[in-house]
């Protein structure tokens, strides 16, 4: 069967005004898409509509879009999480389908042209637009509530940080119904994403929303460094900081050394897409395997900034619910800087099939290994707390526990990828996607659904649903299962992966029940949405104080939800788990206060942003006119920013007094 | 529910116990044997802390739960041991110091740059993953085959592998471990048969729209079978020359099997660099200009000579798009030694006029 001709790209042509979008590039006859379409429409119709009507633009303006107050931004960045999710969701259960239709010559119902869109889609977007918001979103929140602080270092930068990152996502939400997205693979190798084999403006939408989304990254790296190392309370010393504040301090070292090699590895493919460079082509002493090594370098302490989190909201809520300190916690610290240190000398384990020498390959295998020694510290760590402990059973437990089951097996199975010779069969098969689904959704996964449950309470006021939680924790965890066990067993029958259809029949049971599985997953997804919405409803019913869980850290001194200024007063801190020693001696706040300086709220992060997502739809699309005015304008609008001297103001004292003693009262 | 819950368990049940299908785990050739045997060491190994782990995770909450009916083992202040982070620090460093020595013996061991150490004369076999279909050719016998590999049962395969365009990986888990294939580029693998049988074979890195059909049999057996499969090539095989394999080269889906009964002399190391087409420069020809200082200005010209994707860009569908090609031939030079050793590919002469000739080595 020769490539069929009926199918082709639309014309390439170019002009002036709209470079070179043409009607060709509006999927108007693919009826998902256009299902899609309709429907996010509607709802964003229905949603203007309601704004409208209750008048709510002014609140959201003020109160949300311009704020700089980390715990709206922390919020705001939950919120993106949990929206590309549901997209990321729908790619996943799209190939779900796909493979357990396609077997022994049937074609399914997505063609390769969609459907390696959407695999390419799933992988950026969960990385890039899901696991990194959410991430970014609960330290954000929490890590200056627990050093004691009134905001970051940078409440500015913070706030255009977080737009940066909604550019980037809205440019891939774009790329669904203007053009297309890449057909590369999540990270998208060349020679493939290329010039010549990456036709189109997909693998462009990719590059641009990445590296916009990028520049957010790395700026609320920065900014989160500069807070824990300067912002913390009096008497505060580094090793008297939370687990999780220490997880946040590598894991944003990790963002500001790796993200930029992603940066540079980025530009010099757009360099060779957009100018002919020859980096990594084929011809003219371009090398392809450097960009391999190069985004690999910054793509596996990408995975550990995913994780170093999500062990540190464990840590916290292994303590709080087994009632105790938690375990070691030196060991914790120095096993966390271990894995930070470490991350960086492995990169070469995702490519051991590549024909470097034995040498080489063994030393990465090794390295790798030695990563599983302070993760298994970590495990042990958490097991030793609730030794001995009071082991109080609530959700955000059950997740902590599902974690602990569920990662340890995907770290075992990680190890094993880690052999080279090992990896030399298992490289590339269901096998190694099995295995890094269940680190990240055993892990990252589990862990935000946890992070969620236990500072929701801070955050609003009240707690989740307990009923529609679990449901959430029971149904996340079967699916889990049976999603991703049956892709093991498929790994070691030799299936590989990014497959849109195989012939050999005696796989699709596997695929099938890995589908039922995907269905669970989505109950699982569905109930945790319900579990929010029913809980706010209830929210009168289910209201708490302060302190819900007994808490240990200074995040849980402060009101809930948690005032504008965090903190009525400075805290002077004198050693680990702060507010526990500060209950046992029945601490309270002086009354005397004083007035609070706050920064003030500005339009000119989203303006930036905005400015940004025109930028790179002008790049994708070649309309050099447009590129170049918003490009200017972004410049323009930076500078004109550095002049705005409305920055700050204050919170009078009475304020603060009445909004203190309002809360003794409740 | 509860129904279709023993359904699927069932399926599970009967899926997991045809075991056959698991080539990692039942491998029908050395190498796939010693990774499985790596496999399952290692994962045994791994057991000894894994096990206990997952117990503790669920024995220590249900132990320890807050409403246990004697609390007086709870001790608040418990936080620090030094006896259990010697255990928790020195079992896994244990565990990890031995895999490590495993790691490097196996890894050397089974480098797929490594001949194997066994008996029989070796296949040599030039395999080339083309859009979207592998190009298997025997130097040996003169042949060529297109998605169909047969390999004499026992005796060694010696893998030379490139690409014509993006990268792939050549992946036969019966026989043993994957190695991509790059363009521009060799890459080595050395596998043997030990059993006969039809086994599946694939690219395993994903490379376009074809991939899913990038699949071909590895048929193995016995001697006087693979002498007579030699044969049927020869008899039913057209020719493999330049020309015919830049008319292959072009990217179609799931192309049929079919054979060559000649190849042109040298092709292979055409293919890897990448001037199978007249009028290219070869690879370890630009790599020589490279190591002799360049091309310099007067070699912007003959960029033509050394461009090689543009020919190949194709459309999201997979079809090949147009290109203006500017044939070599077509050029205009100067009259200069340099440039006319370059054009020539004549690597001697490049080497006489190199003006700057590192004469140390």
């Amino acid at each position: 069967m020769a490539t069929e001709a009926l199918h082709t790209s639309p014309p390439d042509t170019w002009s002036p005004i709209f470079g070179r979008l043409n009607w060709g590039w509006i999927p108007y006859h693919e009826p998902i898409l256009v299902g899609t379409f309709s429907a996010i429409v509607l709802g964003g119709l229905a949603v203007l509509l309601l704004m409208t009507r209750f008048r709510l633009w002014g609140p959201f303006w003020h109160g949300w879009v311009t704020t700089i107050d980390h715990k709206k931004i922390g919020i705001m960045y939950m919120a993106l999480g949990f929206i590309m999710f549901v997209r990321g969701f729908a790619d996943a259960i799209m190939m779900r389908a796909q493979q357990a239709m396609a077997a022994g010559g049937a074609e399914g119902y997505l063609p390769p042209h969609h459907f390696d869109q959407v695999f390419t889609a799933h992988g950026v977007i969960m990385i890039f637009f899901v696991a990194m918001a959410f991430i970014t979103g609960i330290m954000n929140y929490v890590m200056p509530l627990q050093i004691g602080a009134r905001d970051v270092a940078f409440p500015f930068l913070n706030n255009f940080s977080f737009w940066m990152t909604v550019a980037g996502a809205v440019l891939v939400n774009i790329s669904l119904f203007i053009g297309e997205f890449a057909r590369v693979g999540w990270l998208a190798f060349p020679p493939l994403s290329g010039a010549s084999y990456s036709t189109g403006p997909g693998m462009d939408y990719y590059l641009w929303s990445l590296q916009i989304a990028g520049i957010g990254t790395t700026l609320s790296g920065i900014n989160m460094i500069a807070t824990i190392l300067k912002m913390r309370s009096p008497g505060m010393r580094l090793f008297d900081m939370p687990i999780f504040t220490w997880t946040t301090l590598c894991t944003n070292f990790l963002i500001v050394a790796a993200f930029p090699v992603l940066t540079a590895t980025l530009t010099m493919l757009t360099l060779d897409r957009y100018l002919g460079t020859h980096f990594f082509t084929n011809d003219l002493g371009g090398n392809s395997m450097l960009y391999i090594n190069l985004i690999w370098i910054w793509g596996h302490p990408e995975v550990y900034i995913l994780i170093l989190p999500i062990f540190g909201v464990f840590s916290e809520i292994v303590a709080t619910f087994s009632g105790k300190p938690i375990f070691g916690y030196k060991t914790m610290v120095w096993a966390t800087a271990c894995i930070m240190v470490l991350s960086f000398i492995v990169w070469l384990h995702h490519f051991f099939t590549m024909g470097s020498g034995a040498n080489v390959n063994a030393f990465f295998g090794i390295t790798t290994m030695i990563i599983a020694v302070p993760t298994g510290v970590k495990i042990f760590n958490w097991l030793f707390t609730m030794y001995k402990g009071s082991v109080r059973l609530e959700t955000p437990m059950l997740w902590t526990i599902a974690f602990i089951v569920t990662f340890t097996i995907g770290g075992m199975t990680g190890v094993l990828l880690a052999v080279p010779p090992v990896d030399f069969q298992l490289h590339n098969t269901l096998f190694l996607i099995a295995h890094f689904h269940n680190v990240i959704i055993g892990g990252v996964v589990f862990g935000v659904y946890a992070a969620v449950t236990y500072w929701w309470p801070k955050a609003f006021g009240f707690k989740l649903h307990e009923g529609w939680m679990r449901r959430c924790f029971w149904l996340w965890v079967t699916g889990f299962y049976f999603a991703f066990m049956p892709l093991y067993a498929l790994g070691l029958m030799g299936a590989t992966r990014r497959m849109n259809a195989y012939m050999d029949t005696a796989w699709q049971i596997y695929f099938v029940i890995a589908a039922f599985g995907a269905v669970l997953i989505l109950g699982g997804i569905v109930c945790g949405f319900a579990g929010g919405y029913v809980s706010i409803l209830k929210r009168k019913e289910l209201a708490c104080g302060s302190d819900p869980w007994n808490g240990r850290t200074l995040d849980w001194a402060t009101q809930s939800p948690v005032a504008p200024y965090n903190f009525p007063e400075e805290i002077q801190v004198t050693g680990r788990d702060m507010f526990w020693e500060m209950k046992q001696n029945g601490f309270k706040w002086s009354g005397h206060f004083h007035d609070i300086h706050m920064p003030k709220g500005t339009s000119s992060g989203i303006v930036l942003a905005a400015m940004a997502t025109v930028f790179g739809f002008a790049m994708i699309w070649y309309i050099w006119w447009l590129a170049i005015i918003s490009f200017l304008g972004c410049v323009a609008y930076g500078i004109a920013h550095t002049f705005n001297y409305d920055r700050d103001f204050y919170i009078p004292a009475k304020d603060v007094e009445a909004n203190e003693s309002k809360d003794a009262i409740a | 529910m509860k129904t279709l819950l023993q359904t699927v368990l069932m399926a599970v049940m009967a899926a997991a116990l045809s075991g056959c299908q698991y080539d990692v785990l039942f491998p029908a050739g050395w190498v796939g044997a010693q990774q499985r045997d790596l496999l399952v060491i290692s994962t045994l190994l791994m057991l000894v802390v894994i096990i206990p782990v997952i117990f503790m995770a669920i024995y220590f909450p249900v132990k320890y739960r807050a409403d246990r009916e004697d609390k007086s083992d709870y001790d608040p202040a418990f936080a620090h041991s030094n006896k259990l982070e010697a255990i928790v620090w020195g079992g896994p460093i244990i565990i990890i110091l031995i895999l490590g020595w495993l790691t490097w013996i196996y890894t050397h061991r089974l480098d797929p740059y490594r001949p194997l150490d066994m008996a029989g004369e070796p296949v040599e076999v030039e395999a080339v993953s083309l859009d979207w279909k592998w190009l298997f050719i025997y130097p040996q016998y003169g042949i060529a085959s297109v998605n169909e590999l047969a390999v004499p049962e026992g005796r060694p395969i010696n893998f030379r592998l490139t690409s014509s365009t993006v990268m792939n990986t050549f992946s036969v888990p019966a026989l043993g471990g994957m190695i991509y294939s790059m363009a521009g580029m060799e890459t080595k693998l050395h596998l043997v048969a030990d059993e006969t049988g039809t086994f599946a074979g694939r690219s395993a890195h994903y490379s376009g729209p074809g991939f899913s059909w990038m699949t071909f049999d590895t048929i193995s057996m016995e001697e006087g079978d693979f002498e007579g499969w030699i044969e049927k090539v020869r008899a039913e095989g057209g020719e493999l020359s330049r020309a015919s394999y830049l008319e292959l080269e072009k990217p179609t889906i799931a192309e049929p099997v079919h054979y060559y009964a000649s190849v042109a002399d040298g092709l292979f190391d055409r293919v890897r660099g990448m001037c199978v087409e007249e009028g290219k420069a070869c690879m370890d020809q630009m790599m020589m200009i490279d190591e002799a200082g360049g091309g310099g200005l007067e070699g912007i010209p003959l960029e033509p000579l050394f461009e090689y994707d543009p020919q190949r860009a194709i459309d999201g569908f997979g079809n090949l798009l147009p290109s203006d090609d500017l044939s070599a031939q077509n050029l205009s030079y100067s009259d200069d030694a340099y440039l006319l050793a370059m054009l020539t590919s004549d690597a001697d002469a490049l080497c006489r006029t190199t003006p700057e000739q590192d004469n140390g080595n």
